[in-house]
């Protein structure tokens, strides 16, 4: 394969070829817009044909790239990275050797192999799995994502690995005993929303992982072993350990208290402790006599034990001593009368999550009065409009707001309205990013949030009951979202929801060209919809669409812009299997997988799940019965 | 038994009413306990023409009271903290969740009896939850894997029961949890008082 040569012509060609074998994102925005060509994976240019490592270039080259090498160490930022791997082959080498930190947004975007045959050098991966529907029930069981394969390519290429980020993959217990097992390095692991393991696999990385620094845990669906829970806890080493973080919410069992107020104890460099809800407030509170210097704390349960008879004082003391606190979680049981043990801190707080705690918003009150520093709040609704009305009146420096439903289905009487949508955005003026569900909401609120907060950058408002208009005016939410996106300039994600139109996509289209991530359901009245977000959209990766009008006539629309996006998510439309077969056959390099929740939905002509994904690996080998890859 | 297999036919028929709105009428309760007639266990199986994507609205007008999967988009994780507390205070659970095993399955899986109308999409439920579990040839057949595996639960009570038994209701409010045990298992079940 002549490719190999470095000199002469064929060198802007081959560039263009070897950003396409890395990471498509690493050529932004519509510059893949004919799509890699056919032959790039398989054919001419493709790795079968490319020896793993091209010839050295002559010595002064050599030397050149030392430099750049000693240079490109510095470069942290990925995409300033992708953007020197660019420049030339020289660039690439140097820049695929210095790589620390690797960033996979989709498990079947790359192969393990690729990534590990380009970058040499890795201490930490990113890895991502499954897309953010799978979080509901969308995606059945054992649809993939596994860390497996990823681990035994990492295993002998990355033996001085450090750190792993995880979200949405399922990791068994065995894979975390290997990855123990494999890397005498490794100081930090985060699990988020991952399921397959257990405590099991907990206890080989607390016994194994000498070095461990970061055990972060967040909202994995944890494996229930009812008998055969094991006590990891008191696995961690006697000796002295450098752990900093601690993060087990999800892990929903009974915790030995006394090894865990023990491994607090001989943890001094300990920062972040969040525990689960089996932890009671006196237990609580000894950790945190234990951890003076804590930042950040996830109380727990915040409810006394059965035979604990604490008062607030002594709670409060507890707090009063905690003055590096700058960030509170948990409150997974509160006792309301309880909550203003936290006041003592709550003027230094930066991110407080009441979003378990079922309070009131006269409960609320005395509290979120005093935290003027807050830039994080996360709550539930039974605090009601009238407790956002507090939060807006107190948090003037609040970013973040996240309003979560207490009782999440479609006909519940919701506690919070347009009126505390409103008063929010009066408040609340430095807002970049709101979650916000609800019953009943206005077009005039959303419009009057889009000209108060301008900076808003993701912007997600959940009307649970489907289709519902404008509850005063009763006219499609169709306005209120155009407000958003024609106002706020800066904004990159957007969650639709209520009756809307096909008039509100060509808003989206129009003023968005910055969306980067776009929720629909239940929405629009046609393919037109679909066919314009598709076509306007300059920016858009992620795309997740269920229960909307739109079939095959919408999806052709994209096949120009899809090899641009990480991934299409439709269910519950009106597509068709030669629809999405057409769409295969266009696009060589997606993926275009048809899910089926029983084996028969995939003879049918009619397609209930499509998750398509621009990939260079072709099919995954790991499909299973439920999967149908055109 | 009359009524029985008449309930279980209520389940399968195609109606215009409304998902999840019952005609009044149910079946005489004859003690909590009984054993499972043959035909039940036949009828269960039977497959059924019509499935389920009738339910789902596409764009037209909210179908009130039934329960869409995934939707509002709550994360399983943040709903399950709040439903032993609902109980407790006796605001209505928005879901009924309970444990599933599966014998030679490792872990446990949880699921929402509420999304269900009947045991037939019960059932097909737990055929895809378990799909990647059971190797045999059952497993793709349509509707039947009595041949291998067959649905049990424990009740209030604390006693293991065939599915398919009560009518749904009766066994909604009374299932603690789910087994999948093998055929062979079960049958001993049929002779139990």
């Amino acid at each position: 394969m002549a490719r190999v040569e470095e000199t002469g012509g064929d060198r802007e060609e081959n560039k263009e070829e070897e950003t396409s074998w890395w990471s498509p994102e690493a050529v932004e925005g519509g510059r893949v817009g004919e799509g890699p060509s056919r032959g790039s994976r398989g054919g001419r240019g493709g790795d079968g044909g490319r020896p793993d490592t091209p010839p050295p270039p002559p010595y002064s080259d050599q030397v050149l790239e030392n430099v750049l090498e000693n240079v490109l160490q510095f470069l942290v930022c990925r995409r300033d990275r992708n953007a020197a791997s660019l420049v030339c082959r020289s660039w690439y080498r140097a820049e695929a050797q210095t790589r620390r930190e690797l960033s996979v947004g989709n498990c079947y975007a790359v192969s393990p192999a690729r990534v590990v045959r380009r970058f040499r050098c890795a201490r930490a991966l990113v890895l991502k799995g499954r897309p953010r529907f799978a979080d509901f029930n969308l995606f059945p069981l054992g649809w993939g994502a596994r860390f497996s394969p990823w681990l035994a390519a990492m295993a002998t290429a990355y033996p001085w690995l450090e750190r792993v980020c995880l979200k949405r993959m399922t990791v068994s217990d065995s894979d975390l005993a290997f990855l123990a097992r494999s890397f005498p390095s490794f100081r930090d692991l985060t699990l988020i929303c991952c399921d397959g393991f257990g405590t099991a696999g907990l206890a080989v990385i607390a016994v194994l992982c000498r070095n461990l620094r970061i055990l972060d845990l967040i909202e994995n669906d944890v494996e229930d072993e009812e008998e055969e829970v094991i006590d990891w806890i008191s696995r961690f080493p006697e000796t002295t350990t450098s752990l900093e973080s601690l993060s087990f919410e999800c892990v929903n069992c009974p915790v030995n208290f006394s090894a865990l107020e023990a491994l607090v104890a001989r943890s001094p460099s300990l920062r972040r402790l969040r525990v689960n809800q089996n932890v009671s407030l006196g237990q609580l509170r000894r950790l945190m006599a234990r951890a003076p210097h804590l930042t950040h704390l996830g109380t727990g349960s915040f409810r006394p034990g059965i035979a604990e008879d604490l008062n607030v004082a002594d709670l409060e003391q507890a707090f009063v001593s905690s003055k590096s606190l700058i960030c509170l979680s948990g409150f997974r049981e509160v006792a309301p009368e309880h909550l203003p043990a936290i006041l003592p801190v709550c003027a230094n707080l930066v991110s407080l999550n009441l979003s378990y705690a079922v309070i009131t918003a006269e409960q609320l009150k005395p509290v979120i009065l005093k935290c003027n520093n807050l830039r994080t709040f996360w709550v539930l609704d039974t605090v009601g409009d009238e407790g956002l009305l507090a939060v807006a009146k107190a948090c003037k420096n609040l970013h973040e707001l996240r309003v979560f439903p207490f009782e999440a289905t479609e006909d519940s009487e919701g506690s919070v309205s347009d009126v505390g949508l409103v008063a929010i955005s009066n408040g609340c003026r430095k807002l970049q990013s709101i979650l916000f569900f609800c019953q009943r909401m206005t077009n005039s609120a959303v419009v009057a949030m889009s000209k108060n907060c301008q900076d808003l950058v993701v912007f997600r408002l959940c009307i649970m009951g489907r289709h519902r208009p404008d509850h005063i005016t009763r006219e499609p939410m169709d306005e209120g979202f155009g407000a958003i996106v024609m106002n706020c300039k800066k904004l990159t994600r957007l969650a639709v929801s209520g009756l809307l139109t096909d008039k509100v996509f060509k808003y989206i289209a129009t003023h968005g060209k910055s969306i980067r991530t776009l929720s629909v359901a239940f929405a629009g009245d046609s393919d037109l919809s679909l066919k314009y977000v598709l076509e306007g959209c300059h920016s858009l990766q992620k795309l997740e669409i269920r229960d909307s009008p739109f079939g095959d006539v919408g999806l052709l629309s994209g096949i120009h812009h899809y090899y641009n996006m990480r991934f299409l998510w439709m269910s519950s439309c009106m597509l068709t299997l030669s629809g999405c077969k057409e769409v295969a056959q266009k696009m060589p390099n997606l993926v275009v997988e048809v899910i089926g929740d029983r084996p028969k939905d995939l003879d049918s002509d009619t397609v209930e799940k499509l998750y398509l994904y621009r990939s260079l690996e072709g099919p995954r080998d790991d499909v299973p019965l439920f999967v149908n890859i055109l | 038994m009359e009524a029985v297999a008449a309930s279980y036919v209520k389940d399968t028929e195609l109606r215009l009413g409304l998902p999840g709105s019952e005609a009044p009428e149910k079946p005489a309760m004859r003690g909590g306990k009984r054993a499972l007639p043959e035909d039940d266990e036949a009828a269960f199986c039977k497959s059924s023409p019509e499935d389920a994507s009738g339910l789902r609205s596409v764009g037209a007008a909210p179908v009130a009271k039934a329960q869409v999967v995934g939707w509002p988009p709550i994360r399983t994780y943040r709903k399950n903290n709040f439903q032993a507390r609902k109980a407790e205070t006796g605001a209505d659970a928005s879901g009924l969740f309970v444990k599933v095993s599966m014998d030679g399955a490792p872990y446990l899986r949880k699921i929402d009896l509420k999304l269900y109308q009947g045991y037939k999409e019960l059932k097909e439920a737990l055929d895809s939850m378990f799909k990647s579990f059971s190797q045999g040839e059952s497993s793709r057949k349509e509707g039947c894997n009595g041949s291998e595996y067959a649905i049990t639960y424990e009740d209030k009570d604390g006693d293991l029961m065939l599915v398919g038994d009560v009518p749904w209701e009766m066994f909604t409010s009374s299932c603690k949890r789910l087994r999948i045990m093998k055929a062979s298992e079960a049958r001993g079940l049929e002779s139990k008082q």
